[in-house]
């Protein structure tokens, strides 16, 4: 049993390694998204509301099948790594769309009206006083999403990416031992998971007092 | 364009859809006058407030200052540019304050003299230093509006708005959202910058307090003025049938 | 290679038999998502101590874990204390104990949230504790709870395609049939994506007229 501990720690590291670039991208498209969604032009809003609609509204599992495998056939050929980590990033960014709109949509409109009244503009005003606003308020939803996305690295797990969930399976095979396993490797997502909690709750405490 | 007064209204109309808010009002205020708009809720009065500085802009009509008309009809960009400017010269001041929570008073006084008019950092503090004492509120200036009573809130919302040294401030029901012990100091600033020859145009349920400062009052109903004139006639001895029928609900306490 | 949908239609049967699979795993896994959902709840609420630890301790693992994990240890750990479970099975349950805690602590909280005046009502006139949970307290918080627990069932249906990993026969399975056939993983993924949105939409309309007349309801 001893001899399987290197393998999960290596492939802990992995599951780290994917939830901080799938974070880093989901935020950015989950910028980009909230952004389009609430722009001016509406083919941009369009373009924002179709994003959100089809990437939450299919399975995460089929959209990374579609990039790993897929891909090549458009000319995209990515190793399983990078092709997990765009599919996932991209579709935890139409999540993390919502939840920034959200955020920004919830500031009380007689902000932007003050704002707007002394004479800032559009731009002036989003970025002084509604983005500072809005930026306290999303942090603890888009906890929730990073959440959810940290347990949602497993999904490469299928194209053979060897994080947690890839090495639990593969050791349920030679020991025959699935339980303590598959208690190996929950421990070590509810380690991450806790840690990065706290690290969202510590920002969002900052957030507060300033 | 020559026999216009100060701020000028020209048949403005304003309709929600369907729904006339606003039906051909006309108004002109001379530079120094204070006019108090009063009327029951739907009346359009917070409609036509709103419409000076172009937050719910008109549906047709139209609306100067000091011989710029303000919702003058422009390309996007070019009328984002003419409004931002425009506002720089109308103060307006909340029900509910509007402060921004996230900056201490002192940002909030500070946050648009330095970013429209270019004002260095010791500039604009000076300015919030001079405009809070204005206002009674020198001691207040670093903290949070999240630590100040209603009353002290609005007064700093009249210190930020007057900070941009607006030609005319607006006042939109500024203290009916206090508490009645809080209601005196606000009206105690207004007082004071009524002394100063500020333009003011007051949207209020206080007719006492109408009657003590201004020198016109607007009764409205239904999104037409139904009578105007000095306080003196409209409070005293109201012409039209609706304005005695609202004076007697609302003065009967 | 480029790509060429004019494959796709001849699958069409293939497609639907997946699709008809899914929305059969969603609707068992979702019914005992949403029954297992009402009685860890009371369980972790109101149960024995014996038997709140142990669902405390589960519910604690289960949200915390991915689900794929938990289709793994199901459908191969059970095996290891000799019960063979055939994949479709571990699968509906898998899913089924994933979303029934998370239904739970939902379901949770909205007891909770029911107005104690609710109780007091129930007991002054004589009710016991349990006949005033039964009748009067859980019947209302899973009237108030339901539409949060929509949204979980949306989240079962596409979570669905993970049974596809350990060989249950659905829609992501039934696109993998097509491509082993064809070699067109981009089309048939595509076209995979295409039904369950369709079906996630229904599933969305669905819920949409439950809730609203759950509202005329009251």
């Amino acid at each position: 049993m001893l001899r399987v501990y290197p393998f999960f720690l290596e492939a802990a590291v992995v599951t780290i390694e994917l939830s901080v670039l799938t974070a880093l991208l989901g935020l950015t498209c989950g910028a980009l998204g909230a952004a389009a969604r609430m722009s001016r032009l509406t083919i941009l809003r369009w373009i924002g509301a179709t994003y959100v609609s089809l990437w939450r509204g299919t399975p995460a599992l089929i959209q990374v099948f579609i990039l790993y495998f897929g891909g090549p056939q458009i000319g995209i050929q990515l190793d399983s790594f990078a092709a997990g980590t765009i599919a996932l990033g991209v579709n935890i960014g139409a999540y993390m769309t919502e939840t920034i709109r959200g955020a920004i949509v919830s500031v009380d409109k007689g902000q932007t009206e003050a704002a707007r009244t002394l004479g800032m503009s559009r731009w002036q005003t989003m970025h002084k006083v509604v983005l500072p606003q809005a930026a306290r308020m999303m942090i603890r939803p888009l906890g929730v999403n990073i959440n959810a996305l940290i347990k949602g690295t497993a999904l490469v797990a299928p194209i053979s990416v060897v994080e947690l969930t890839y090495t639990a399976q593969r050791f349920i095979g030679s020991t025959y031992k699935p339980f303590e396993m598959f208690l190996l490797s929950g421990l070590l997502y509810m380690v991450i998971i806790y840690v990065v909690g706290h690290g969202i709750n510590w920002l969002d405490r900052r957030a507060r007092i300033i | 364009m020559t026999d216009q007064a100060f701020v000028t209204i020209k048949n403005a109309a304003k309709s929600f859809g369907a729904l006339e808010v606003l039906k051909d009002i006309n108004l002109q205020v001379e530079r120094g006058q204070i006019v108090a708009i009063i009327g029951p809720s739907g009346s359009g009065k917070s409609t036509l407030l709103r419409a000076i500085n172009e937050l719910d802009p008109l549906t047709s009509g139209e609306v100067w200052l000091e011989g710029v008309q303000i919702n003058k009809k422009l390309p996007y960009r070019q009328y984002e540019a003419h409004v931002n400017q425009v506002r720089q010269d109308i103060g307006m001041v909340f029900q509910h304050f509007n402060l921004f929570p996230h900056l201490t008073v002192r940002g909030n006084i500070t946050l648009a003299p330095r970013m429209l008019k270019g004002l260095s950092e010791a500039d604009a503090n000076k300015l919030a230093e001079e405009q809070l004492a204005k206002v009674g509120l020198a001691e207040k200036i670093d903290e949070y509006p999240s630590r100040l009573s209603g009353g002290q809130k609005q007064r700093v919302a009249i210190a930020r708005a007057l900070a941009m040294t607006p030609k005319v401030m607006l006042f939109d029901e500024a203290t009916s959202a206090l508490d009645p012990e809080l209601v005196e100091e606000v009206n105690l600033v207004m007082k004071q910058l009524a002394e100063e020859h500020m333009t003011m145009i007051i949207v209020t349920h206080e007719m006492d307090f109408a009657a003590s400062v201004c020198d016109r009052v607007l009764f409205m109903d239904q999104g037409v003025v139904v009578e105007e004139g000095p306080p003196s006639v409209i409070f005293q001895n109201p012409q039209e049938d609706r304005t005695r029928n609202f004076l007697r609900k609302h003065l009967s306490r | 290679m480029g790509l060429d949908f004019t494959v796709v239609p001849s699958y069409f049967g293939v497609l639907l038999m997946g699709s008809g699979w899914t929305v059969a795993i969603t609707v068992c896994a979702g019914l005992l998502s949403f029954f297992g959902g009402i009685i860890f709840a009371v369980t972790a609420l109101y149960g024995h101590w014996s038997l709140r630890l142990p669902v405390r301790g589960f519910a604690f693992l289960f949200m915390g874990t991915p689900l794929l994990l938990q289709l793994f240890l199901i459908y191969f750990g059970l095996i290891q204390i000799g019960i063979d479970l055939p994949a479709f099975l571990a699968g509906v349950i898998g899913l089924g104990l994933h979303f029934a805690v998370y239904n739970s602590e939902l379901i949770q909280a909205s007891i909770l949230a029911v107005d104690k005046g609710q109780y007091e009502g129930a007991r002054t006139l004589g009710l016991s504790r349990g006949q005033t949970l039964r009748r009067i307290v859980i019947p209302q918080a899973i009237h108030a709870v339901i539409p949060p627990m929509g949204n979980n069932m949306i989240a079962l249906l596409k979570d669905s395609a993970l049974v596809s990993v350990i060989g249950v026969m659905e829609l992501t399975l039934a696109a993998q049939q097509a491509i082993s056939r064809t070699y067109r993983p981009f089309e048939f993924y595509l076209a995979a994506a295409f039904c369950y949105y369709i079906v996630n939409l229904a599933l969305e309309a669905g819920l949409r007229s439950l809730e609203r007349r759950i509202a005329a309801s009251r």
